[in-house]
């Protein structure tokens, strides 16, 4: 991340709006983190396979029943704009 | 004699209210008076259960009924702000979850309540879990019981603060790079960091889905053991937790005169520890060895890197975690939207703190197209290294014995602006989140500014039982240096 307009871009990406002043103030603490980080590349990785989890995923599956879960009325019970049972948006464009 | 609620092991309050020696609300009473009492000077609660009352008499209800109550009958606990309960808002320290009400209860919070437990109210934490200070919530710092100008620690400051005051005997937090350890040493309370697997993580609001797990807070050992044995096992709503069937807290109580083998990781007592917590390790390696244990020196050659390694990690997964929130279906939503991607936007934009903020971006940023290998995927693979190196220390030692923090609790507001030196505090404590493996911090009395220093014991995978039995012997050594808190 060189400059504001990279940092402009990711946030964009992270559906994130900056203001001036938190462009200026992260973009200058994320130059001394991504420093930091460079001391990875003094480790020799080749032909180590990456750790995604610590342990291994328990592949048990379950029989394909009907199970009760969370019915519409809970679904919706949090939702900050709602039309009936859907979730309610601004217009998409 | 009635029970003395101060000092009482957790098992001791539910062995008392199923005798009827004191009734689940004389014991619900007592500790929500002290929260009324001191939690003004510490503000280690988010919000209070109004329902914990009526819980309290259904309980003594059920004993008098002769009806089974489970090891935690009438014990109250506090949870953490960042694990979902049903009909109690649950807020994550965030304005992004000011209002929100989850609509079922994280699995661990079901198993605490069938096993008696009141649920007395919910903790503060950094916002989102992501912090080291208790610093970034959105409703205010919470504060150190010990020093009410310092920090408590965090994330899980709130569950810390809360048990070194005693307002609860017993809290949950979650631990992602050191969040229950390192408060837990900042306010001289004990705490457990399981397993990766031990605890279920459904309900538990992710931040970094392969680092997370939640755990005990305590005065004691043997009550960490308590809760763990409740709310450990698996759980068929989290595809990554583990059948455990713990009996921690029997085992802590059989007495064992096993020596055993001790790595000390030579990186992790280097010059960054400050001479009052050498001294208290120190103090604590020589006990054990006057007990015959043996300590070996062990070779971390990546501790530098895990701070990179652990912050990538943690990051990637918080910012792909954390696009949940866009305003839609519960959270915040802006009121300034006028189309589909303004909501998203301004209402994360309005919604999220800076800490937060600035962890997606990075995390978006090492995700990021043509950025995935040198940053997430390097990380992943120093992340296996690491977890390596571990492994093969466990190879010959039993445990591995550390400070859990280079220092005693910090001012607040010293280290708020300089993110860097903040994420280097947690050297010691990351490397366990990184490979998975449980991890306790067992108080070991004060500093010379009378600050509570803690001691960290990590063990192999799944042997919690051992790990809080060990800790158990460190804990009787060190128990009678332990101080009282100036808020108690």
């Amino acid at each position: 991340m060189n400059s504001i307009e990279d940092l402009k871009h990711i946030a964009s990406l992270a559906k994130l709006s900056l203001e001036e002043e938190e462009l200026a103030s992260f973009s200058q603490q994320f130059e001394s983190v991504l420093k930091h980080f460079e001391n990875l590349n003094q480790v020799d990785t080749s032909g180590v396979v990456p750790l995604r989890l610590p342990s291994p995923i328990n592949q048990k599956l379950r029989e394909d029943d009907n199970i009760d879960s969370e019915n519409t009325a809970d679904c919706l019970s949090n939702a900050p704009e709602r039309s009936g049972n859907l979730f309610k948006v601004p217009p998409v464009v | 004699m009635k029970t003395d609620l101060l000092n009482a092991k957790a098992s001791e309050i539910a062995k008392a209210v199923s005798s009827q020696e004191i009734s689940a609300l004389e014991v619900y009473r007592f500790f929500k008076d002290r929260v009324g009492r001191l939690d003004k000077d510490l503000n280690s609660f988010v919000s209070l259960n109004p329902e914990a009352e009526k819980r309290a008499i259904e309980i003594d209800e059920k004993i008098k009924n002769g009806e089974e109550v489970g090891s935690l009958c009438g014990v109250p606990v506090a949870v953490k702000d960042l694990i979902c309960t049903k009909g109690l808002k649950t807020t994550a320290s965030s304005k992004m979850l000011e209002n929100f009400v989850p609509t079922y209860s994280a699995s661990l919070v079901k198993k605490l309540e069938d096993a008696g437990a009141v649920i007395l109210g919910k903790t503060s934490l950094d916002e989102f879990a992501m912090g080291s200070s208790n610093e970034t919530s959105y409703f205010g710092v919470c504060k150190n019981p010990w020093d009410t100008s310092r920090v408590p620690g965090g994330s899980s400051g709130g569950s810390a603060a809360a048990v070194a005051a005693r307002l609860v005997p017993i809290a949950i937090g979650t631990d992602t790079g050191g969040s229950i350890r390192q408060p837990a040493s900042f306010c001289g309370v004990t705490g457990l960091k399981p397993t990766y697997g031990s605890v279920s993580r459904y309900g538990v609001i992710a931040f970094a889905s392969s680092l997370d797990q939640a755990g005990p807070m305590a005065t004691y050992v043997e009550d960490c053991a308590l809760v763990l044995d409740v709310i450990s096992g698996e759980d068929e709503l989290d595809a990554t937790s583990a059948e455990t069937n713990f009996s921690s807290h029997k085992k802590v109580n059989l007495a064992s005169d096993a020596k055993l083998k001790i790595g000390l990781p030579k990186q992790y007592f280097s010059d960054i520890l400050s001479s009052d917590v050498k001294e208290k390790t120190q103090k604590a390696i020589e006990s054990l060895k006057a007990k015959g244990h043996e300590f070996v020196e062990i070779d971390f050659q990546y501790t530098e890197q895990a701070i990179s390694t652990y912050y990538i990690i943690a990051t990637s997964e918080a910012s792909s975690n954390l696009s949940r929130y866009d305003g839609v279906r519960f959270g915040h939503r802006s009121t300034e939207a006028g189309n589909l991607n303004e909501v998203y936007t301004k209402s994360r934009s309005e919604a999220f703190g800076s800490e937060v903020k600035r962890r997606i971006l990075m995390g978006t940023y090492a995700l990021s197209s043509g950025y995935f290998d040198a940053y997430y995927n390097k990380a992943c693979q120093v992340r296996r290294l690491i977890q390596d190196e571990y492994l093969k220390a466990f190879e010959e030692v039993d445990f591995i014995l550390s400070p859990v923090c280079t220092d005693t609790a910090f001012k607040i507001d010293e280290k708020l602006d300089d993110p860097l030196s903040m994420y280097l505090n947690d050297i010691l404590t990351i490397g366990v989140n990184l490979a998975g493996l449980p991890a306790v911090s067992v108080p070991l009395g004060q500093s010379s500014n009378n600050m509570p220093i803690g001691l960290q014991l990590i063990g192999k995978h799944f042997s919690e039982e051992e790990l809080l039995a060990f800790s158990k012997t460190v804990e009787q050594e060190f128990i009678a240096e332990r101080g009282r808190p100036n808020v108690y």
